[in-house]
């Protein structure tokens, strides 16, 4: 897979064009099938930073200023679901669910991956025109009607999630080699949604954005699973009787073989 | 070994649902309980979602009940005219689950719902059959002791529309069967389970069936009535997870065979103190949940979702 990945990048690198600093990025794989044994899958984000011309010339300048060097930035978004979130509270003596706000598009999953400590690297502005970190991925601060108390929902979605692994931050997980190749490994939970899971890659310096690009990763059920998926969704009649089916022969069998291990 | 499941969209161990599906499934065969009361909750807990579990659930007792019938029909312990009119029973009020069940999730309250209906029914029912099957057993142990009237005459006795059901022994309104089948119907819709627990007792008490066809019998409606709401559930939420179902399946039915045989082992009155007791500990259990402050006050649904 090295080799692979090291053609790919010298393929890119060919292919930049003149011009300001860019970031050119690309994936070890871009489908994600999940089949009955699927266990979570790694990912390899890997790329390089095309440096401009008068950049190269400036560096040196730059150095002595002590302007700050490039860092990357790689984002892994899930499909958007409209997510509520519940709040139990005690009603005579019984914890039930008594509020709940609504967060109109929420990913189902999240993964900030960067090359240094993400609030040293975004400025706040930054973050709220690109919505890289996971409280601005929520849209957290347009959460019910926008009060401090819809607030905490927010917060209470983004620390649920991030327990469960499907909301992470991953500071220092990219590696940049020689201020021009970066990679970094993410790992893709056991529990995905079905959907393309876009993948955005940030070239930062002082705070902003320098460039982007986007690519995304196809997940998909696959076999048996997409198969029985469709089945339960397209022709559900038929699949309830599948799964009775399944019942009764099972049920059956097992009472037949019993009855003969018993008689012999 | 990782499993992913295709409606319930997670990773489970297969290990754990088999071992989930044998434990229950033996349970099922000693008691003539369908096992949803058990494997519902149990559902919630390896974190599927309760929709999947409910469905799910009601779809693995339509095969622990099959073996559990077939055992018994060769024994002749099952009277199929009263089964035939508490199906009506289970038909109707099933339909009204289901409708109920939608209400409740666009509520954001089954969770709750279901919770308590456990807390409520297997309080209620353990209670009485503790109380009852330890009377029971303390008779038998007197020498010479009172012997129980054949035939309680109850207001259940007075009521029209009356039908002979021979393999019972009983000359009974139609009425009170038919409630007792709506109502363990609603609840196999809301809480995926057979409704054995509160059926069997209902049976023996309120209809006053001898104790050896209430077990074939209630097994027989179960079948049906779970089977129908299998179908809905598939239907209305496409909630039925055929993987899930068939793993928890595979373990019950051999679960199930091997607890027919420990059953027929034991005498009626300990089987009855055993199954209050295990009612009343899953009660209590469910119960304490809701009581308990949660470490985590909030939770997500997927709104539009299941």
């Amino acid at each position: 897979m090295a080799r692979a990945w090291l053609a790919g990048l010298l393929l890119l690198l060919g292919s930049l064009p003149l011009g300001a600093s860019e970031i050119i990025g690309a994936l070890s794989q871009n489908r994600v099938s999940l089949t009955a044994n699927f266990s979570g899958s790694e990912i390899l984000i890997f790329g390089a930073i095309r440096r401009s011309a008068d950049e190269v010339l400036a560096e040196a300048e730059a150095e002595a200023a002590g302007l700050e060097d490039f860092d990357v930035v790689v984002v892994i978004e899930g499909p958007r679901q409209r997510t509520e979130v519940w709040r139990k509270d005690r009603v005579a003596g019984i914890w039930m669910n008594v509020d709940s706000v609504t967060l109109a598009s929420v990913p189902s999953f999240y993964a900030v991956a960067t090359s240094a400590p993400l609030t040293e690297i975004l400025s706040p502005e930054e973050d709220e025109i690109y919505r890289i970190s996971p409280r601005q991925a929520i849209r957290a601060e347009q959460a019910g009607d926008g009060s401090p108390e819809a607030l905490l929902f927010a917060e209470a979605l983004l620390r649920i999630r991030e327990r469960t692994a499907h909301f992470m931050t991953l500071d220092r997980f990219v590696h940049v080699d020689e201020g021009i190749l970066f990679r970094a490994n993410v790992r893709l939970p056991p529990n995905l949604t079905e959907g393309a899971y876009t993948t955005r890659m940030y070239l930062m310096q002082g705070g902003q954005v320098v460039s982007q690009y986007r690519t995304a990763i196809f997940v998909r059920k696959d076999g048996l699973e997409r198969w029985l998926y469709e089945l339960a969704y397209e022709q559900p009649f038929l699949y309830g009787l599948l799964a009775l089916v399944i019942a009764l022969i099972a049920g059956w069998a097992a009472s037949a073989v019993f009855r003969l291990i018993r008689q012999s | 070994m990782l499993i992913y499941l295709p409606i319930a969209e997670v990773s489970t161990n297969l290990f754990t649902l088999l071992g989930v599906g044998a434990g229950v499934g033996m349970l099922s065969g000693m008691f003539g309980v369908g096992g949803g009361f058990l494997i519902t909750p149990l559902l919630f807990f390896i974190g599927i979602p309760p929709a999947v579990a409910v469905a799910t659930g009601a779809n693995q007792v339509v095969a622990s009940s099959i073996s559990g019938v077939l055992a018994h029909l060769r024994r002749k312990t099952v009277d199929l005219k009263m089964g035939t009119v508490l199906l009506i029973g289970g038909l109707i009020g099933s339909s009204f689950g289901i409708v109920l069940f939608r209400w409740l999730s666009a509520l954001g309250q089954v969770d709750l719902a279901v919770q308590l209906s456990y807390v409520l029914f297997l309080g209620i029912v353990g209670a009485l059959m503790l109380q009852e099957s330890v009377r029971a057993w303390y008779r038998t142990k007197k020498v010479g002791a009172k012997r129980r009237k054949l035939h309680q005459h109850t207001w259940v006795h007075a009521l029209p529309f009356k039908m002979k059901f021979r393999v019972s022994g009983l000359y009974i309104s139609v009425i009170p069967p038919i409630l007792v089948g709506a109502s363990v119907g609603v609840l196999s819709a809301v809480m995926g389970v057979g409704g054995g627990f509160i059926m069997v007792p209902a049976m023996i008490y309120l209809l006053g069936m001898p104790t050896k066809v209430v077990v074939g019998t209630s097994l027989f409606q179960i079948i049906f009535t779970t089977a129908y709401t299998t179908i809905m559930h598939a239907v209305t939420g496409h909630s039925v997870d055929i993987m899930l179902a068939t793993f928890l399946i595979l373990g019950g039915v051999i679960g199930a065979q091997l607890g027919t045989q420990i059953g027929l082992r034991l005498k009626a009155e300990q089987l009855r103190i055993l199954l209050a007791l295990l009612v009343l500990a899953v009660c209590i259990k469910v119960a304490l949940d809701l009581l308990i402050r949660p470490d985590e006050l909030y939770s997500i649904t997927i709104a539009g979702g299941l």
